[in-house]
């Protein structure tokens, strides 16, 4: 756990091994700032834990696939499926959901979470906050 | 030294404790200073299932109690659902599990010793979560009582549940105030209930719950309105949705029939109520609309204002475009549909918001509202928010102080 300037600081806040593929963990910095760290396709992403909507802990929520609705070629619906490629996290409090590789809702123009840097190294996390 | 800290719950599922779901809120209690407002909460909800057998033995008629008994005891699903006409579509309120705190509350309560104590435990946790100063519980399922198909059944388990809540809930905690059912198809019930319960200390008025195919202008009614209003108590109409309707029979998602059937049941109450002239019958009467956000109002006052001018004949009661009357009436906030600034602006104007709104959550429902849902509100005086988040409510209710 270090500090590295007075503005923008690099935290260490976990071993990769805590962040598994399609896993999260979910961290408090110095008690003021809570961001969910996810893993998909072998990328790491952070986010803050809060909802654009109405400010609920958004990385606590469940992780899921997008839900897609199969059309055939005369646009007759075959039924939903889960899209495997993606991988969404669901605010807990009212449903907004967001991909976690672009933090974004999939269907409300701006509504998107806070990003935060996160890079890894030598088996472990770090984070600029 | 930064300290990180990872959170204990990585997941919140339907046995993390309310403090915990709702941390969160405390954010927009530091942001808008809430500590320093009086937040009355005019509309959530405590699960009476979890407690339904305790409920049940307040059942009156021995018959209609061992009916009850004897579907708890012999069928396999119904220890909480006996006699109960729950809709089954409720069940996809929390979006198939995306939205835990809608399925169960199901955290650990120690030291509570009934299903009453374990519900006011809870409530308190949300409060305190919320900085609300007192809140207003009803029930969830049993608000679908006005639906129910045998109307006999409907008033004794309305009598049941509202003798259980008053004698084992308002008594365990001064900040939970009430609005009691009304069971509504009996209009000879209704006033009973007024007379049983109306000066029972926690109770600040009484609703009309879901019940959407009787005509709230029958002339059966009126003793009920002239009741409430000479004792100052307001009354309440809580829409429910059912999928089940004529109209939302057709929709084949949960999300459409929730967005119109919640709307559509205050809506023709309200049709009715404004047309016949109740508030010209029964002036003193305090009419507050409930868990149907707001943006149906402008709808409902430009439609009804229009065809009213040209057919002033049919609603002679009247002295003033129904609109008129509308902006009169109270309304609690949930869930508020704040997706254009321009349109909410305009809603909240129409509706005189700074004088006629209440916040209301709706916890732990899908869709509540935090009060710094009302605090953000840009077009909103500081004056108004004041009133909005529980100084209306607390003229509205008499809850004096």
């Amino acid at each position: 756990m270090t500090t590295t300037t007075s503005e923008a600081r690099d935290v260490d806040v976990a071993a990769s091994d805590d962040v598994p593929e399609r896993g999260r963990l979910v961290v408090e910095i110095d008690g003021t700032t809570t961001l969910g760290i996810f893993r998909f396709g072998g990328r790491l992403y952070a986010w803050e834990n809060v909802c654009a909507h109405q400010g609920g802990p958004a990385c606590q929520g469940r992780i899921i696939s997008r839900v897609r609705e199969r059309l055939d070629a005369e646009q007759r619906s075959l039924g939903m499926r889960f899209d495997e490629n993606t991988m969404h996290v669901v605010c807990p409090w009212h449903g907004y959901e967001y991909d976690v590789t672009t933090g974004r809702h999939p269907g409300v123009p701006g509504a998107s979470l806070r990003r935060f840097d996160v890079a890894e190294a030598e088996g472990r996390i770090r984070v600029t906050v | 030294m930064t300290d990180v800290r990872r959170l204990p719950t990585q997941e919140i599922t339907t046995a993390t404790d309310t403090r915990e779901i709702l941390a969160n809120a405390r954010r927009d209690t530091e942001r808008y200073g809430l500590d320093d407002y009086f937040i009355v909460d005019v509309d959530s909800h405590h699960v009476e299932l979890d407690s339904w057998p305790e409920i049940l033995q307040y059942l009156d008629s021995p018959v209609m109690r061992d009916s009850a008994n004897q579907m708890m005891a012999n069928w396999p699903n119904a220890a909480r659902l006996a006699l109960h006409n729950h809709s089954p579509g409720l069940t996809m309120q929390d979006v198939s599990g995306r939205i835990p705190h809608q399925a169960s509350l199901a955290e650990e309560t120690p030291g509570t010793t009934s299903g009453a104590d374990r519900d006011v435990t809870l409530v308190r946790r949300a409060m305190d979560a919320m900085s609300i100063d007192v809140q207003v519980v009803f029930p969830q399922p049993m608000l679908e009582t006005g639906l129910h198909p045998q109307p006999e059944v409907a008033t004794a388990l309305l009598q049941a549940y509202n003798r259980w809540f008053t004698a084992e809930v308002l008594p365990r905690e001064p900040r939970i105030r009430t609005m009691l059912g009304l069971p509504f198809e009996n209009p000879d019930a209704c006033l009973a209930t007024i007379e049983e319960f109306g000066d029972t200390p926690g109770v600040i008025g009484f609703l009309v719950t879901s019940q959407r195919h009787a005509g709230v202008h029958r002339n059966a009614y009126m003793p009920v309105y002239k009741e409430l209003e000479r004792r100052g108590l307001p009354i309440g109409f809580h829409a429910g949705p059912n999928q089940a309707d004529t109209m939302t029979s057709t929709m084949n998602r949960f999300l459409s029939a929730h967005a119109m059937s919640f709307v559509t049941c205050n809506m023709t109450h309200m049709t009715n109520w404004v047309v016949n002239g109740i508030p010209e019958r029964f002036p003193g009467l305090r009419t507050i609309w409930i868990e149907s956000g707001l943006a149906w109002l402008p709808f409902m006052m430009q439609r009804l204002d229009h065809e009213y001018s040209m057919r002033q004949s049919d609603a002679p009661l009247l002295t003033r475009p129904p609109s008129h009357y509308i902006r009169e009436m109270y309304y609690t906030s949930q869930p508020m549909e704040w997706t254009d600034d321009k349109l909410l602006a305009a809603t909240l104007e129409a509706i005189d918001a700074e004088n006629t709104l209440m916040y209301s959550s709706d916890w732990p429902h899908w869709d509540f509202d935090v009060p710094g849902r009302i605090a953000a509100l840009p077009f909103v005086s500081e004056h108004g928010k004041r009133n909005i988040l529980g100084e209306t409510a607390r003229k509205v209710f008499s809850l004096g102080g």
